[in-house]
């Protein structure tokens, strides 16, 4: 049975909260985690039928703790009856305690150090996401691997040796010292993105059993922007996110074909948050240290502001992109700057940039270099050429949808 | 980013093994087992030999059903595996693991994917 979306959304915000508060009473992480899944299923099945209990939270915590304790009792008596029982602890002060002994201060706490757990730098990032999904995000394995197409068994081998890997690591459920802060922060706030972009290039149709990963990324920034309101490029990544989101209407035809940006209609882009992002990062960008996702955000308000894609202002989106480079410089970026670079001083200027790419190890021989070149010699009138490289492009590249898209621009051009 | 192993092997060869085959086996399950407890297993399967294989071709709407493989060649796909891991160089680092890897030649090909960014 599915639990209608209201109980799920408000099960998925006490999630953090009565799993920061078991691991906050019993420590054990790892076990905690299981216990709160378990509960927030009984809670799925229970609350829609018998209605909401008073106390979410604290029924929450009731009906993990029990489950922790039940399971603790079972493994004392297999130990018991394998081992002698002298060694034994009594089991009395595993009991739950009464589940509203912690008044709930510091709850948004909880979620941010939950978030530093779950994105540990010991981990792999995949490992990271799955985890993060689960734990803070309250998704189930079944939900998560859905959302990455793989088996659940892979998904819930992935998540249980996180857990591993986080206790071998010995950290405890604490903020991170204020030396390693602001790297931590980063891990977080790249697990965040690779959520959102799990979500927003996922071209499939709706789905009901797959979650929607951008809606959850955008959820847990939102949180986290709540709690640092003040860190810029936290703020950044949520405006970043409102206004790519704002877009996922128009970037694809009912069959799952891409359409690129100049050729969306702006009129199926989403209002709200385009106001909502370009608010944020209008009044963040004056008052903190410049950094890649508020950058990245800007950029894509500059595109938000346009009502048709001919109106772009693209002296700022070069100008953002300069700026760009000199802070977090990467061949993505530069692909991106060269299109644009192209749309104020012509292709030629856009082909230039792009040969300093290709002796650059990370992106020569990339499906997307050859993109954009191929684009940019169509702007040049080099069809012939064009075409040659969009083939190649299409060739190279391992996504489906973006296979069919440089085809079309490849026959566009005409036949060989 | 998914990978499917494509594992090739040919008679003269499982011929050869001899004895050996029940190690290769042997390494075969540890080398899955491993995978599985890494979370980057995604499936796989050993397939029947080609002697078992039927091509089809539809022409004008009529099914025709020939024994045996497509392609006659010594080589023939025994059997594939599909694992999800971070980087290629761990791709061909499992790959070059796998036990046909040593005798023979193993495969490697990226699956495509759902997914898609406009440009």
């Amino acid at each position: 049975m599915r639990p209608d979306r209201g109980v799920e959304d408000l099960l998925r915000e006490y999630a953090p909260q009565a799993l920061g508060a078991l691991v906050r009473r019993y420590g054990q992480f790892d076990a905690c985690e299981d216990a709160v899944q378990e509960a927030l299923l009984a809670a799925a099945m229970q609350w829609p039928s018998q209605g909401m209990p008073d106390n979410p939270r604290a029924w929450l915590v009731t009906v993990a703790s029990r489950r922790l304790t039940d399971q603790w009792r079972s493994e004392d008596a297999r130990r018991r009856r394998e081992v002698s029982a002298a060694a034994l602890a009594p089991t009395d002060e595993l009991v739950a305690p009464a589940p509203d002994d912690d008044t709930g201060a510091g709850r948004g706490d909880d979620t941010l150090t939950l978030l530093f757990l779950c994105c540990h730098p010991a981990l792999s990032p995949a490992s990271q996401v799955a985890l993060t999904l689960r734990a803070v995000g309250g998704l189930t394995t079944a939900q998560i691997a859905h959302a990455f197409l793989v088996p659940e068994t892979t998904m819930a081998q992935r998540i249980s040796r996180a857990k591993q890997r986080i206790k071998s690591t010995g950290s405890s459920f604490r903020m991170p010292p204020a030396g390693e802060l602001g790297d931590r922060l980063r891990v977080v706030l790249h697990v965040l993105y690779l959520i959102f972009n799990e979500g927003y290039t996922a071209t499939s149709g709706p789905d009901l059993q797959r979650p929607e990963l951008t809606v959850e990324a955008i959820r847990l920034t939102r949180a986290v922007h709540r709690l640092l309101p003040e860190d810029g490029e936290v703020a950044g990544l949520l405006a970043l996110m409102l206004l790519t989101d704002a877009r996922r209407p128009a970037r694809t035809r009912p069959d799952g074909t891409l359409i690129p940006l100049a050729e969306q209609d702006r009129g199926l882009w989403r209002a709200e948050p385009i106001r909502e992002g370009i608010e944020l990062i209008t009044h963040t960008l004056p008052r903190s240290m410049l950094g890649p996702y508020q950058l990245q955000a800007a950029i894509a308000a500059v595109h938000a502001e346009a009502p048709r894609a001919e109106d772009t202002d693209w002296p700022q989106i070069v100008a953002l992109y300069n700026l760009l480079a000199r802070v977090a410089p990467n061949p993505m970026v530069t692909l991106n700057h060269a299109v644009a670079v192209a749309m104020v001083r012509g292709p030629e200027a856009g082909l230039e940039l792009l040969a300093s790419l290709d002796r650059d190890e990370r992106v020569a021989g990339h499906h997307r270099l050859d993109a954009v070149r191929a684009h940019l010699l169509e702007m040049a009138g080099d069809r012939d050429a064009a075409r040659a490289l969009y083939w190649v492009a299409s060739r190279r590249t391992t996504s489906w949808p973006e296979q069919r898209y440089l085809e079309t621009r490849a026959a566009r051009l005409g036949a060989q | 980013m998914k990978y499917m192993l494509l594992i090739y092997s040919n008679p003269a060869m499982v011929e050869a093994l001899g004895e050996d085959l029940g190690k290769v086996v042997s390494d075969v399950d540890a080398l899955i087992a491993e995978l599985t407890e890494t979370g980057e297993w995604v499936g796989g399967e050993a397939l029947a030999d080609p002697m078992n294989a039927k091509s089809i071709r539809v022409r004008d709407g009529v099914p025709v059903v020939t024994d045996g493989p497509f392609v006659e060649a010594k080589e023939y796909l025994a059997g594939y595996c599909l694992f999800e891991c971070e980087t290629e160089e761990r791709a061909i680092e499992i790959a070059a693991r796998w036990p046909d890897a040593s005798f023979h030649a193993v495969e490697l090909r990226p699956l495509m994917a759902q997914a898609g960014l406009e440009m």
